[in-house]
């Protein structure tokens, strides 16, 4: 089931995918994430640990909440952020990529935050620069911040990850959200579910260390935590599953589908979600649901990623 | 051009051709094998010729490589035909089957000659243009089949591409079984394959990557099978890679079709794994695949189902490979490292030698109808001699091609060709 290693050195410059972190990084991660909540929740929401440093948010791949959530987070942590959107049009077949990296890595930042379309190619920037690279989500391959804040969530609720039962459901097939989940909540000992027509699963899911349904009754059984997976539009009408209608009846998360899990389970969705396509209105607005908090839990866990990876943590100032 | 004769003594033949594994001399005289075998000195060696010391070395019939990209006409920035040879000259082999994906495309005489001609100016070996299947490889109308097998054109493809309507296939395959014109296709499935750039599996699931179903090779492998049985056409499946493609041939051979196959060295040496972590130098097409089809492939070319070996040489330049990788192109360059690579399975005892020399001359000559890849006295001089057993790192420093996409990168192989010889003529000596 391991996913195969990511070259990382030992002092971690990067966060390219959360294969590679071994339990202890992700607990000590969520231990540092927690104390940045915290922070959030003060009137004065700024530390000064990154004073004088600066953070580019290179985006190649349009997102609003990821965006901002790195860049609340840089600035809580006194950096000075800036945002390029680099829009995917006029990016030609990723030619510039490389001389993007190049050009920024001139002017010196700290952190550089980058989404991109396509697999690997946060890994590959990040040979090119001198600076610490976090990925924010590349092709279908990893969103590892999103992973971490999931797990912080779960855990605030919870109290641990360990023997809880998670459902995965939907577009597992391109979904870098659900291959970072599946890493991270194996690494800390839950038990990982994936409910998904088989048009939306990956070839060789059955390895990947979770237990494959096809039906949301099975699939929610006894679930702790259901994670519903975001259904790109160009993906419903035909190609993958026949519609949304028929999608939703199936797969979309309503009341009766959800009364298959605990009474206490958590409802989650990395958002943006499709009210009625893989989520009913009532369930994403109710009681069960945490979605709003995960996107709180967001700010805190990219707070604690760049503090560790800039080593500013408390125990590492350096 | 009156060269003085060779003699090349004590040195171990390998003519497969001919059977025939033993050390003795060769002599070459005005470009043409004189004799080569253990008695070859019988009559005396020649007046004023060049001896050459053989001991502990090989001479093999120079590699005959049936699938070489090169950039000559349209992108010889990734490679010229003169630069290909050179690589071709220093990896022993003397004669390539270049492909027609060029631009202009080779679909025509007058552009077949432009091949020929710049070879025979600028070339260190054989060169022979294949030439398309259909006017521009757009999969619409075939190409002047016998003026251009009248031209010399050695064999037809589609180069990369795989032809999709299946009629206008058949309608060539009749065409082209009139003049006994072969018809070589690599085989994936375009609507199939899809977007995919890696092998579909769980290695490319969790890369992120969107995979090639290994369906999309053998559904249209077996379809062209189907049309060879009817047409009776002359048919190369170019480039297979699946245990299960394998499969399918070998029942083709059976009924008796006129069929081979042939199989690039990346796949009988690399598999999936290779692509580590997204790395573009092993973004082949087809895809490189699980190791039990690399094993399937071995066992194939050492059973004879699979027929030639071919390096499938595909020059491209770093900004085409240094991109995400589905965003980089598919290929890699080969002719240096093709008899090196493929000594690995001789040294491995998978393949006996043989059997993997075969496959890399006299097995290809006869596909494209060549008097070459053979020792055999009358034959034009070309061969290579080589050190089977002398290590080296196969560094970039070494690599000739204009393009360094080279899948084995600082491999290590035994095996060194030292001195490559076409039509009498010394065109590469190792150094040292």
């Amino acid at each position: 089931m391991t996913a195969p290693a990511q070259s990382l050195p030992s002092r971690r410059r990067h966060l390219i995918g959360i294969a590679g972190l071994s339990p202890q990084d992700i607990t000590e991660l969520l231990d540092l994430a927690e104390a940045d909540v915290a922070v959030s929740r003060q009137v004065e929401k700024k530390k000064s640990v990154l004073k004088g440093r600066t953070q580019i948010n290179l985006f190649f791949e349009a997102s609003t909440r990821t965006q901002a959530s790195f860049e609340l987070a840089g600035k809580r942590l006194g950096a000075d952020v800036m945002n390029m959107s680099v829009a995917s049009s006029s990016v030609k077949k990723g030619e510039t990529l490389i001389d993007t990296a190049m050009t920024l890595n001139a002017m010196r930042p700290d952190l550089l935050v980058v989404r991109h379309h396509s697999a690997g190619a946060v890994a590959l920037l990040a040979q090119k620069v001198a600076c610490s690279v976090v990925n924010a989500g590349d092709g279908a391959h990893e969103h590892p911040t999103q992973a971490l804040l999931d797990a912080l969530t779960i855990r605030r609720h919870k109290g641990r990850i360990a023997t809880l039962i998670v459902a995965i459901c939907g577009d597992v097939l391109h979904s870098r959200v659900a291959r970072s989940n599946i890493l991270l909540l194996n690494a800390l000992g839950a038990e990982v579910r994936v409910v998904a027509p088989s048009t939306l699963l990956p070839s060789g899911i059955e390895q990947m260390g979770v237990k494959v349904f096809r039906r949301m009754d099975e699939g929610l059984k006894g679930a702790d935590v259901v994670m519903m997976l975001r259904l790109q539009r160009e993906r419903m009408e035909g190609a993958f599953v026949p519609s949304v209608r028929e999608y939703f009846r199936y797969f979309g998360l309503d009341a009766t589908k959800l009364a298959y899990a605990k009474p206490d389970a958590l409802v989650m969705h990395p958002g943006p979600m499709n009210r009625g396509v893989e989520i009913a209105s009532e369930i994403a607005d109710g009681p069960m649901s945490v979605i709003e908090e995960q996107v709180e839990m967001g700010v805190a866990v990219r707070m604690a990623v760049i503090e560790y990876l800039l080593g500013l943590s408390a125990e590492g100032n350096r | 051009m009156t060269e003085r004769p060779i003699v090349i003594e004590k040195i171990r033949i390998v003519d497969p051709a001919r059977k025939l594994d033993a050390v003795g001399t060769i002599i070459v005289e005005n470009g043409v094998i004189v004799a080569a075998g253990a008695d070859a000195l019988n009559q005396g060696r020649p007046d004023g010729a060049t001896v050459i010391d053989g001991s502990g070395r090989t001479a093999l019939p120079g590699l005959v490589d049936a699938r070489v990209f090169i950039g000559e006409p349209g992108g010889e920035h990734r490679e010229t035909i003169a630069s290909a040879s050179r690589a071709a000259a220093a990896g022993g082999v003397t004669s390539i089957l270049t492909m027609p994906d060029t631009d202009p495309v080779i679909d025509d005489v007058a552009i077949a000659e432009f091949v020929m001609r710049t070879a025979r100016d600028t070339a260190l070996v054989n060169v022979f243009p294949a030439a398309a299947l259909t006017k521009g490889l757009k999969g619409k109308e075939m190409t002047e089949i016998g003026l251009l097998t009248d031209a010399g054109v050695k064999a037809f493809t589609e180069g990369r591409k795989t032809l999709a309507d299946p009629a206008l296939m058949r309608r060539i395959m009749t065409y082209a079984r009139d003049f006994g014109a072969v018809v070589m296709h690599e085989t994936q499935d375009a609507a199939l394959a899809g977007s995919g750039v890696m092998n579909e599996g769980l290695y490319a699931s969790w890369l992120g990557l969107p995979g090639i179903p290994g369906e999309a090779e053998i559904i249209p492998l077996e379809r062209d099978l189907r049309l060879a049985a009817l047409t009776r056409c002359r048919y190369h499946a170019a480039k297979i890679s699946l245990g299960e493609s394998a499969a399918v041939v070998a029942g083709a051979k059976r009924r008796g079709l006129a069929v081979t196959a042939g199989v690039s060295i990346n796949h009988l040496s690399l598999n999936e794994n290779d692509v580590g972590q997204y790395r573009t130098y092993f973004r082949l097409s087809p895809p490189l695949r699980r190791e039990e089809d690399r094993l399937a492939m071995v066992e194939a070319l050492a059973d004879g189902t699979v027929d030639i070996i071919v390096s499938s040489h595909d020059p491209q330049d770093a900004d085409d490979k240094r991109r995400p990788f589905a965003e980089a192109e598919a290929g890699a360059i080969g002719l240096e490292t093709l008899l090196p690579a493929a000594l690995r399975l001789y040294h491995s005892g998978a393949v006996p030698l043989m059997r993997l020399v075969e496959a890399m001359t006299s097995a290809p000559a006869a596909l494209l109808g060549l008097d070459r890849g053979t020792l055999k006295p009358g034959a034009p001089a070309d061969l290579a001699i080589v050190d089977l057993d002398r290590p080296f790192v196969f560094t970039e420093d070494l690599i000739r091609s204009r393009s360094k996409n080279s899948a084995f990168e600082n491999a290590r192989f035994a095996g060194q060709v030292l001195r490559t010889i076409v039509s009498g003529r010394t065109v590469f000596e190792a150094a040292g």
